[in-house]
Order: C-alpha cells, then structure tokens, then sequence
C-alpha cells in the first residue's frame, strides 16, 4: 500500500483494489467498536471516568472478599452471589453504556452512515447487543476470576482444592451470563427508544426501580402461587429465580434461596422470553429507524 | 454502460404524498448536479439508489446494479454523504472514518491508511486527532465527505454538500468535488436546491420538480450556443455596433451593452480591434455565460 521511498510527497488519489472483508469481519469491527465504546477507549478521559470507577469498585470488593477466605477461611460471598451483590452497580453501569452504546447515535445523526454500507440492518443492534451483554459480562465475571485465583493460590489444598474451586467458578460466570444477558438486551432496547442519553439512563433506572415494589406488592398478596410467581414481576428477582431454580445451593447456602416453589423451569423459560422479547423489539426498532 | 438508470420511477409515501412520479432518465459517468427546490424528491432518489427505500413502481440501476434486489453490492460501491448533521460527537474523525471504513469491509490496517489518506485529501490534517464536536461546519462537512470516501467507491452520492457553508467554503467544497470528479476518477451526483452552484462543477444536470424530470442533458449542450461577449464602450456605441455589423458579427442591444455571440477567439480580436480603429473609450469587455438557472425558469426570461 504505502511507498517505502522515504521521501514525503503527493502521490494524489489511489484506488483501492485489495479485498473487502464479509458479513462476519464487518460484524466483529461494530462489535469491538461497541466494546470498546463502552469502555471510553477510543473517546475523551471523561467517558473513561465512570465505566472504570465501576471497573475498580468490583474489582476491589473481589480483592477484599478474596483476602477475608484467605486469611480467615471464611467464604463472605460466593462467586454466584457476587452477581446478585453487585446488582445495583451492574443496572447503573447499563444506564450509562446502553445509552452512549445506541442514543448517541440516533442523536447525532449517525445512522445513514452505518445504513448506507453494506451491512445488514439486523447486525448493527445485534452487535451492538453483543457489545454490551459482554462488557456485563466481563464486569461479573472479572471479579470472580480473581476471586478464584485468590482461593486457588492461597487455601494450599493442591490440585484438588484448585479443581473444586473450578466447579464453583463456572456456575458462577454462567449466571453472571444470565445477568449480562437479561440486563443487557432489556438496557439496549430502551436506550434505543430515544437519542437524549439522559432519559435513556433515567429509563432504564426507572423499569428497575418500578418493577421492584411490584414484587413487594405481590409477593405478600394472600395467594401461595401469586407469591411464588412475584419474582417474575421484576428483571432483578426473575433472574434470582432462575439462579435459585438452577444453581440452588451454590448461590444461596443452606436452600434460602428465592420462595419460587416448583415454578424454576418456568422462570427459566420467562427469563428467555424476556430477552428474546426484547430482541424482537430491538430489530423491529432499527428496520424502521434505517428507512429514516 | 450509464451511472444511473431509471425508468418510469415513482414513489408514493404512505398518506398519498408522491415523491417521484414516473420518473424515466439515463445519466452517463461523471459529475451530475441532481436540481430542484426542496421537497422535490431528490432524497428521496438518493434513498431509492441507495437500497433503503423500495420504490412504489418503476426500475432503477445503479452503476448496472439494482439496489432492489442487490443493494448490498451497490452500497459497497456508493458512498454516501448525508444533509444533516451525521458525526459523533466524541470521538475524532481519524478514529471515526476509520471505523466507517471497516465498516464498508476494509481490513484494520487498510481502513486506519485509507482514512488518513481520505481525510489529507479533503484537506484536514493534524486536526483529524481532535473530537468532531469541536469542529466548525466546514470541517465537518469534509469529514462526512472523507466518511463516503474511505472506501473507494465508484459513485459518490452528495446530498446538499455546500449546506451551512459560508461562499469561501462553499467554493473549496465544489473545488474538492470538481477535483474527485476529474482527478480521483469517481462518479459524482451533487444534490442541490442551489442550480448555479453545481453548474459550475458539472458534466451533466439533471432538474426534477415536483418528483417530475424537468430536463437532463449534458450541460456543454445547455450553454454551448448561448455564450455571449458583453461590449461596453463609454460612447460611440451607434459607431461600434455598425461597425461589427459591417465585420458580420451579430450583435444586439441590451441597453447600454453591445452583446455579439461568441464563435471562436477571433471575435475578441476582431471587436478589440474594431474599437481600438474607432478609438472609444472601452469600459469592459467580457464573456456572459448564460445561467444554465434560464433553461429551467419557468416564468418568462426577462431578457436574452
């Protein structure tokens, strides 16, 4: 491509006759792009400021719960759980990267840009999806690797102890999965109903924050079923259901999980109907937005 | 083979508002100036040639393609800048051109070259690190055309290029089209409700008006015929005008003006000689070239 003369001079406009790349490279280019936006590389030092304040909060409380086993050989929290305490952190961190991932660019008139080339009009929100339930997922599942490095390494079990706590981990960064997913794509969808990322945020927020009374209401309500379908009401508890239904005893110690009584598979099954629901929506959203 | 073909064209919004009605026109390569007022469907066509709308009825080529059926393969060889605002804010044009061009299936190292080398040529150099919010409108303006640019289409689609730009950059923005139109060896549409600024620039103009083809022709044929030198003789003009009679130029009053039609660069000598021979006071001699703005008026032309 380049001239390797070593003399700077205008050798004018050059075509370009080399390969273009297919659906998938242009697929993985958005989908770092998003990655990397969410993040702030790539943008100005303020859009780093809050993703890694959360980055670091996770990080140091994984640190913390990592040295408390090592030194006391007490299990504060376990991996599973990790996902479940950071709940909170986790929906702000959403309210923030859905937004700047999909409002900015509805806002700042981007999309004829993306639409105009060649790329399918599904595959902009899909890896922008993507993007997202990965960075969640990385944000949960971090945490936990270093949670795991620090008992393999210090407890001095040997290979064994390494081994079981293995078992644990991976339970842990699947449920973590599950949150990333649910959290995401229900984030993503809603940040993509408008361009100011300040309702978008405040949107976001609000579906978590609203949904959670509803629980309250439901789960005291003189019905022994209604109360073990509430948790279906909100994200938050509805993912705890599945987590309850699916990992039991490695996410709550000594079965207190979540009274959900014999409705786990259907937890489950709402739990994939609320993301595909939401994915459904989100296509629907960009095909009409792209003919703007 | 043409750049664009259409023909019996049209397109009607949902609530009845047609925005092309059969619309039949043929347009060769090279630098097309797509005219008419706003809201007489030039982006709407823009749109149609760009795959992302279906038109009601009639067919379309682009580039030989039909972006009904093929529009992937069009758009990989389109470029597209948009009217409105299109940048992020946040992130700089280097970054962000870049990216576009990955987008259109350029390999990584391809697209961070292909984006310097699309932003040198529209003329932004260091400032292409900074964040686009920053930028003036003129600067913005060549980035989004950088954007339609990086990956080396073969037809580049302009939609109100000059929009918010003040004469000197409206100037630079039509050099730079001029220049990819001649030099870098893309096609150009330019759309614009402004017919004497792309005349200036073009091969070909095309004029719709209300969805409806007014005229399409190359715009030599336009104005070829109608180039006229303006004479203008602080007295003696009764003298001058008989006096190129006599050399059997046609010459016409236009007020104070002597108007002879220009053949070839002897009609300047022979009037320069004429007046000098008659020794006037020449006050200006110059070439009038009819606006191309003429051809389409519809209200009668107030004068020749």
């Amino acid at each position: 491509m380049s001239e390797s003369t070593g003399v700077i001079h205008d050798i004018g406009y050059q075509r370009y006759m080399g390969p273009r790349l297919g659906r998938a490279p242009v697929f993985g280019a958005l989908y770092l792009h998003g990655l990397r936006t969410v993040f702030g590389f790539g943008r100005s030092a303020k859009a780093k400021i809050f993703p890694w304040l959360v980055v670091g909060i996770v990080i140091v409380v994984a640190a913390v719960v990592a040295a408390v086993r090592s030194q006391i050989g007490q299990v504060v929290i376990t991996y599973a759980q990790f996902a479940d305490t950071m709940s909170w952190l986790i929906i702000f961190f959403v309210a923030v990267a859905a937004p700047e991932l999909v409002s900015r660019d509805l806002r700042s008139g981007v999309l004829p840009l993306y639409f105009s080339r060649p790329l399918a009009r599904s595959d902009y929100p899909l890896a922008k999806l993507l993007a997202l339930v990965t960075a969640l997922w990385l944000l949960l599942g971090g945490p936990q690797l270093v949670m795991f490095l620090g008992a393999a390494f210090t407890l001095g079990e040997g290979p064994r102890g390494v081994w079981n706590e293995l078992l644990d981990l991976l339970p842990g960064l699947l449920y973590a999965g599950l949150w990333a997913a649910v959290f995401g794509a229900i984030g993503l969808l809603i940040a993509a109903l408008t361009g100011k990322r300040a309702f978008a945020a405040g949107g976001i927020v609000a579906v978590f924050l609203m949904t959670t009374p509803i629980v309250g209401i439901l789960a005291i309500l003189p019905s022994q079923t209604i109360n073990e379908l509430a948790f279906l009401a909100s994200p938050m508890t509805m993912v705890n259901g599945v987590g309850t239904w699916a990992l039991g005893d490695l996410l709550f110690e000594g079965g207190d999980g979540l009274p959900i009584g014999g409705f786990g598979p259907l937890y489950a099954l709402a739990a994939v109907l609320l993301v595909a629901g939401c994915v459904v929506l989100l296509l629907a959203r960009y095909r009409k937005v792209a003919t703007r | 083979m043409a750049l664009i073909a259409t023909e019996s064209l049209t397109k009607t919004y949902r609530g009845g508002v047609t925005a092309l009605a059969d619309l039949t026109v043929v347009v060769e390569p090279g630098i097309v100036g797509l005219v008419g007022a706003n809201g007489a469907g030039k982006s709407t066509l823009i749109k149609i040639m760009l795959g992302l709308l279906p038109p009601t009825n009639g067919q379309v080529r682009v580039l030989g393609l039909d972006p009904t059926t093929q529009p992937d393969q069009v758009r990989a060889r389109v470029g597209y800048m948009p009217e409105h605002e299109a940048l992020p804010p946040d992130l700089s044009a280097a970054e962000f051109v870049t990216h576009l061009g990955r987008v259109s299936g350029l390999p990584r190292t391809v697209a961070r070259e292909r984006a310097s080398e699309a932003l040198r040529h529209v003329g932004l150099y260091e400032e292409r690190y900074r964040p686009v919010g920053g930028y003036s409108t003129g600067m913005k303006q060549r980035v989004k055309l950088a954007q339609a640019l990086v990956h080396d289409p073969d037809l580049l689609l302009l939609d109100e290029p000059t929009n918010g730009l003040d004469p000197a950059g409206r100037d630079a923005m039509l050099a730079l089209i001029h220049r990819i139109g001649t030099e870098f060896g893309i096609s150009v549409v330019v759309c614009s409700h402004l017919l004497g600024e792309v005349e200036r620039i073009c091969d070909t103009l095309v004029a719709i008006d209300g969805g409806r083809l007014l005229r399409a022709d190359r715009i030599d044929a336009m104005t070829s015929a109608t180039d006229v030198l303006a004479v203008e003789v602080s007295e003696g003009t009764e003298e001058l005008a008989a006096r190129l009679s006599a050399l059997r130029l046609p010459v016409r009053r236009d007020g104070r003006l002597l108007l002879v039609e220009l053949a070839d660069d002897d009609t300047y000598d022979q009037i320069l000689g004429a007046v000098a021979e008659l020794d006037l006071p020449l006050h200006r001699l110059d070439q009038r070239r009819h606006r191309v703005a003429e051809l389409f008026a519809t209200r009668e032309p107030s004068h020749v």
